[in-house]
């Protein structure tokens, strides 16, 4: 018992210091929603980074799976608890964490919500994320342009009931291959009469070929395939290769790691709309920094951009070619 | 000590996924063909693989929260070691069984040396095993693998229907896994193990060694379902492994093994695994969303267990 009594003792000696510290470079929070998603690994890197080149603290936490809402509330209140005026979060659970929030901006935290917003958006003070509507949008309209005259027989593989990233990217994927589609504020997945079979794919490899074998189970006659991401595509191209239907089968998603791009070069993918998180980081990073300046706050819904990318440009839609995707990807090049 | 069952809990199982393909095969016609079968037993191969050691260990009266966890580093050793390092793909596939048998017998030797519960060895295995496979891997899927180690996803046909090398392996090991449980000594000790480790340590039996043995055995099967698994994606997965822990219990759960150790026969978890897939295939089939499968699941586990108590209290 003596020794974790003499630390915590020396802790609380030392925690003064490490305070003050704090106050000279202004400690920003990132919390993503788990530490081992790529794209969440890659936001970390784009944070840490900005952080570095500007001179504040840089300090991270997340849940520990997605959904895991306590366990970023934790991270948030360890964050104030050590200084952050400023905190960057993308909510796992959209309504469950603003309680939470609603706390940290009554002790004048600013919360800036990536990637995808609390539910109601307005919770946080700022919003920076992908327009996930538009890019559903962009890939619906490429594989409508795609597909041409050959009949349309859709299979998606989307992300689980309920997640309103997945709703957008399935309803923005439908509406831009013109068919009846719920709005952008929807969280119901749309259903139409060309899309013959739905499953859900966890954003996960070995997950959505296991549903895309199902899908092709039901029907074999498949056309196109919309993916939530490109875990999912590549699960999806798997299937049909094993089915030996990969030739034909226009696929696409959603992301932009560079392991999709990859995939969309390979012609394993046809397009994707490629979403940037360093650069929601990074504008995260700077916003906090001007907060910790200034005391200005942003507010309302920026769109960090999303860019289609595809091997085979197709008439009336506009998309930048695999060289491009690849300099601008997030992942291992 | 005879290791056999009563009628309801042997029984069970099979009859629940003879009534699921029943149903099925009555809503959907495409459920009832070769093709279609095919790919549920694919599907089910790495979950199968996984439970054959996690029947194993629960004969035991332990239970082994890590297996997932240990697939997945296994799956990213053998995937790094081929295609970072450039090590021949036979070579780059035993350095990764290496490692999950490693991870096998330290569970074992916490067990049996340092006498901790199973419950809470697997436990820090588990997390451990988990954040060596993210930092090892820095979360980054590894990708373009010699062909020669996927070579367990290419298929074969028999009479029309492409079955994968994998399903075969899968019901090989499970043919073996039966045997020896049945026929051998060493299988027979591991269900004196389980129903009373103390009377079997009396009759001069090393019940240590035993459950040791368990242990590692335990770890083989899950470098083998690493291969599977590595095999059936194409790539080495970090994220891999994080479903199939609680997916194997409950594959052997289903399967009538009791959790109270002792009682069980390994086929029944192949059944309890094909269970699952059959339900989210069939389920697919008609269009209905693959969340019942969840349900159907969760009620199936606690009849299980359910007949298991019953029997039990009969026996008593």
């Amino acid at each position: 018992m003596r020794q974790p009594t003499r630390i915590a003792l020396a802790t609380l000696l030392l925690a003064p210091a490490g305070f003050a510290f704090a106050a000279d470079a202004p400690a920003i929070g990132l919390i993503t929603k788990t530490e081992t998603n790529p794209f969440f690994v890659k936001m970390k890197e784009g944070a840490s980074e900005a952080a570095k080149a500007k001179g504040a603290k840089l300090l991270s936490g997340a849940g520990k799976a997605d959904g895991d809402n306590a366990g970023q509330v934790t991270a948030m209140e360890n964050m104030i608890a050590a200084g952050a005026k400023t905190i960057l979060i993308t909510p796992s659970d959209s309504k469950a964490i603003v309680p939470a929030i609603k706390k940290a901006r009554d002790k004048g935290v600013l919360i800036i919500a990536l990637d995808s917003p609390a539910d109601p958006a307005d919770a946080t003070d700022a919003l920076f994320a992908t327009d996930n509507y538009k890019a559903g949008v962009l890939i619906g309209q490429y594989a409508k342009a795609a597909l041409g005259s050959t009949p349309a027989k859709i299979i998606t593989l989307d992300l689980f009931p309920g997640h309103p990233v997945g709703a957008q990217r399935h309803n923005g994927f439908l509406k831009g291959f013109g068919l009846a589609a719920p709005d952008a504020k929807s969280n119901e997945l749309g259903k139409a009469a060309e899309v013959v079979c739905m499953a859900d794919s966890f954003g996960d490899q070995a997950k959505g070929q296991t549903a895309m074998e199902n899908c092709l189970q039901k029907s074999p006659d498949v056309t196109v395939v919309y993916t939530i991401n490109e875990p999912a595509a590549a699960g999806a191209y798997n299937a049909l290769k094993k089915a030996g239907k990969e030739k034909g089968v226009i696929i696409v998603s959603v992301d932009g790691g560079c392991q999709g791009i990859k995939d969309v070069g390979a012609g394993r993918i046809a397009a994707t709309s490629q979403q940037y998180p360093l650069k929601m980081a990074a504008m995260g990073v700077d916003a906090g920094i001007e907060y910790a300046k200034s005391g200005k706050k942003p507010s309302g819904y920026t769109d960090t951009g999303v860019t289609l990318i595809a091997a085979k440009p197709v008439a009336g839609v506009d998309s930048k070619d695999v060289k491009t995707g690849t300099e601008l990807c997030w992942g291992k090049k | 000590m005879t290791g056999k069952l009563p009628p309801l809990a042997t029984l069970g199982p099979f009859i629940a996924l003879l009534a699921a393909c029943t149903f099925f095969a009555s809503q959907s016609d495409r459920f009832l063909t070769g093709g279609n079968l095919s790919l549920v037993l694919q599907q089910v191969a790495v979950v199968g693989v996984i439970a054959i050691g996690q029947t194993l260990v629960i004969l035991t009266a332990g239970i082994d929260l890590s297996c997932g966890m240990v697939m997945a580093l296994g799956g990213i050793v053998m995937t790094k070691f081929a295609a970072d390092y450039g090590l021949p793909a036979p070579l780059a596939v035993l350095c990764g069984v290496g490692v999950t048998t490693l991870f096998g017998l330290v569970n074992g030797l916490l067990v049996t040396k340092v006498k901790l519960p199973p419950f809470i060895v697997t436990l820090g295995t588990l997390n451990i095993a988990f954040a060596i496979t993210q930092l090892y891997s820095n979360s980054q899927t590894v990708t373009d693998l010699p062909p020669s180690m996927t070579a367990l996803g290419n298929t074969f046909g028999i009479g029309g229907t492409e079955v994968s090398w994998g399903t075969v392996l899968m019901l090989g090991l499970y043919g073996l896994a039966w045997f020896v449980l049945r026929e051998t000594a060493s299988g027979r000790h591991v269900y004196a193990v389980g129903n009373n480790a103390e009377a079997t340590r009396l009759v001069g039996i090393p019940t240590q060694r035993v459950l040791l043995g368990v242990y590692v055995m335990a770890g083989l099967f899950y470098g083998i379902a690493s291969l599977l698994s590595v095999a059936r994606t194409g790539v080495g997965d970090p994220n891999a492994g994080q479903t199939e822990n609680l997916d194997a219990i409950t594959a052997v759960v289903l399967g009538g093994t009791s959790l109270f150790g002792g009682r069980g026969i390994v086929l029944g978890s192949l059944v309890g695994a094909l269970i699952v897939g059959i339900f989210r295939n069939g389920l697919t089939l008609m269009g209905v969303s693959s969340i019942y499968q969840v349900l159907v699941t969760g009620i199936l586990v606690i009849l299980a267990v359910a007949a298991d108590q019953m029997s039990r209290r009969g026996t008593r």
